[in-house]
């Protein structure tokens, strides 16, 4: 059974991108389960999604325990350990990251000894094409599999975003083609794991719980505000940017329809954005009535801070 | 027909649009939401031809749906969790009124502390409630059972309405292929719902679900509505040959699984099960005589099939996703009453609770169970009731429970 697990952010389409690579085993012949974890979590959260395929039924389910390839879409996950990221990755998975930087320097972050790729970074005609990422990542694990043939990777894209405009679904199949195609080298290099051996079986160690005292057992944080202290503004994979040669410091606008409220009225009535706390949602951008709020890709935007400290 | 990979959510709002449902009253909960949005869609661009009204709570859900289901229309509802409970006061009274409908139910753990995850504690604080329960373990039997479902309620024997429960997430959210039947062959299966004398029209106006006084009368009708429940069982039986000659596909009130010789088997209801399955299927590799039971039907209970299938087993694990505060695991409670004073009944019936909020059982703890069970058919013991819970599990809550309580330190520390 095949059994691969994606990571990524809220909006970057992972469990589209779960649902690409099922359908495109499904149209190979296999049986297939795939599916994606929600929580509370909301655009630039992260989150998981997997797929199982076998040639027969599939009765495992849930979290994909040990995996055969893990796709990473966003590599700031890789160390956040709430992500879940590196759960269960053994000598035999294959780590598939999405990252501008080189599997040497992954295999030395890491100290992985089984194989890590890189899929090049896809450089976005704009960034509303950042939202691709889910389709490539998709079609690059369909190549790595060696079992699913490029036909069967488009039209499990054309059937998938069916409901897309015409134009989006053709981008969309040319950028799965073209990670299938970067990852030709590497075919076959994800290989089916097997099953749970009883013979060779390990005894769960289990516990028996104590009864604590009701001031440890009750669900409860003794403590004010302790939200503030959860960095959000770290799920952001866009930033939004004030030109204050635009802004009317109508501030109540932005600074209402911001659902963290992250948007606080700054020196000169200029909003001012809370960036620990602000999750990308970009609806400040949407609202602002004299278009004075600009996305940035967040990635960019850093890049623009380190050279500003440089210099 | 056609085979797609599709939720269980998914599979549930194609029970409904193949059961031709004509009333919707909804409202929304995770994570039952998909089931009522697809419907939505649906009926927006016309491929279902239904009404469908957002509804401001579930009482009133509940309530709409069995006074439509009153006057002889086809209707379907769903819910979860929090939804199920607020709704509660009207499952029992659509009951009581006899008004046949089908309602799925998306398992979700109960607050508190609230989860969005699953475990049976919801569904099952519903047993008692008169409405019939079918539980699910993958999603084609979503779908085929909301069919079977209203060939269930809308019979005359048995008029009463009907949940059918899917895991949240195991199964709403988790796609799988699923044979969608042509809805000629539906149809053909599952005609018109026909009310009979059970209507109401705005022309000849009745008076249903009276109230009575003296318990007299009341028991008369309470127990009316306990017959028709335990009628369901030989019913269900006959709509799922049917179903099977149709479609050949087999559901019934119970599954069994490599249990005819079988020497320990495990006892459970839900998507869990399959992955027990898996276990059975590892541990006969390896020479273990283990076999499944799976608990389809909850309400009528199947007493006489479970003890025809425990015939001669040396030991029964059962499985629960869910803790009665106080006792212990329900399925455990079911089963063992159901078998006390059967002359046949095996001596080892164990209890595991495991599964809460959405928890793994992992294959080596079915494998531990089974071990267990084992042991406790050689000394005659049995062991006490398990919590499925791991030292590692232990030792994360340990590490949440010091951040909370240095926080309180600090408040208390100026």
């Amino acid at each position: 059974m095949y059994r691969i697990r994606f990571h990524g952010r809220g909006g970057q389409g992972m469990k589209t991108a779960s649902r690409i690579l099922g359908t495109a085993f499904f149209i190979e012949g296999f049986e297939v389960q795939d599916a994606q974890r929600y929580g509370a979590e909301r655009r630039g959260a992260p989150i998981f999604a997997y797929v199982r395929a076998d040639r027969t039924a599939i009765h495992e389910r849930g979290v994909i325990g040990r995996p055969d390839l893990v796709v990473v879409a966003d590599d700031t996950l890789v160390p956040v350990s709430a992500a879940g990221v590196m759960q269960g990755i053994g000598p035999d998975t294959v780590l598939l990251i999405d990252s501008a930087e080189s599997e040497k320097t992954w295999r030395e972050r890491l100290n992985l000894q089984g194989p890590i790729l890189v899929l090049p970074r896809l450089i976005p005609l704009e960034p509303s094409e950042m939202a691709y990422v889910g389709t490539e990542c998709a079609a690059a694990a369909a190549c790595l599999t060696g079992i699913i043939s490029l036909a069967s990777v488009r039209q499990a894209v054309q059937q998938e975003l069916a409901y897309m405009k015409a134009g989006v679904v053709d981008r969309n199949v040319e950028i799965a083609s073209g990670a299938f195609a970067r990852m030709a080298a590497h075919s076959g290099i994800v290989q089916e794991g097997g099953t749970t051996s009883h013979h060779d079986r390990t005894v769960p160690s289990w516990v028996d719980l104590p009864a604590d005292d009701i001031g440890e057992s009750s669900p409860a944080i003794y403590g004010a505000a302790t939200s503030v202290a959860v960095r959000t503004g770290l799920w952001r994979s866009m930033r939004p940017v004030v030109d204050t040669s635009r802004c009317n410091r109508c501030t109540w606008i932005c600074g209402s329809f911001c659902p963290d409220s992250a948007i606080a009225r700054g020196s000169e009535g200029y909003p001012q954005i809370d960036l620990d706390h602000c999750k990308g949602c970009m609806i400040c951008v949407a609202q602002c009535p004299p278009h004075a709020i600009v996305a940035i890709p967040e990635a960019e935007a850093v890049a623009q801070e380190k050279e500003g400290a440089a210099s | 027909m056609t085979r797609e990979l599709i939720t269980g959510n998914a599979a549930a709002a194609w029970g409904a649009r193949l059961a031709r449902a004509d009333y919707l009253p909804a409202f929304p909960i995770t994570p039952q939401t998909e089931i009522i949005e697809t419907i939505a869609r649906w009926s927006g661009e016309g491929v279902m031809d239904c009404r469908m009204v957002m509804m401001e709570s579930e009482h009133s859900m509940i309530t709409a749906a069995g006074a439509a289901a009153a006057t002889g229309v086809r209707v379907y509802t769903a819910t979860s969790s929090q939804g199920l409970l607020y709704g509660m006061e009207m499952l029992y009274t659509v009951a009581g009124w006899r008004a046949p409908f089908v309602m799925a139910n998306v398992s979700r753990g109960l607050a508190a502390p609230i989860t969005l995850e699953s475990d049976h504690n919801d569904i099952l604080a519903a047993r008692d409630s008169g409405f019939l329960q079918i539980h699910c373990a993958t999603c084609q039997e979503v779908l085929d059972v909301t069919l079977m479902a209203y060939r269930l309620a809308e019979d005359r024997r048995v008029r009463l309405p009907v949940i059918v429960n899917l895991d949240g997430f195991y199964l709403s959210f988790t796609r799988e292929p699923v044979n969608i039947p042509g809805q000629d062959a539906v149809d053909a299966f599952l005609p018109a719902f026909d009310p009979g004398p059970a209507t109401f029209r705005a022309g000849h106006p009745v008076s249903q679900a009276v109230a009575v006084l003296g318990g007299a009368p009341y028991s008369y009708f309470r127990y009316e509505t306990a017959l028709a429940a335990q009628a369901a069982l030989d019913v269900y039986a006959a709509i799922g040959a049917d179903f099977f000659a149709r479609f050949g596909r087999r559901h019934g009130a119970l599954e069994r699984y490599r249990c005819e010789d079988a020497e320990i088997v495990f006892f459970m209801m839900g998507s869990f099960s399959t992955k027990a399955k898996e276990a059975v299927d590892r541990m006969r590799e390896d020479g273990v005589p283990v076999g499944l039971l799976r608990l389809c039907m909850l309400r009528p209970f199947p007493t006489e099939l479970l003890r025809s299938a425990l015939t001669g087993k040396r030991a029964v694990a059962v499985i629960d996703q869910n803790l009665s505060m106080g006792k212990g695991g329900i399925l455990h409670t079911e089963i063992t009453s159901a078998l006390y004073g059967y002359r046949n009944a095996p001596p080892i019936v164990t209890s595991f609770v495991g599964g809460l909020g959405g928890r793994d059982i992992s294959i080596e703890e079915f494998f531990e169970i089974a071990a267990i069970n084992r042991r406790a058919s050689e000394t005659g013991e049995i062991p006490p009731p398990r919590l499925l819970y791991t030292d590692t599990e232990l030792r994360e809550i340990r590490k949440l429970q010091a951040i909370a309580h240095v926080e309180r330190q600090e408040e208390i520390v100026p």
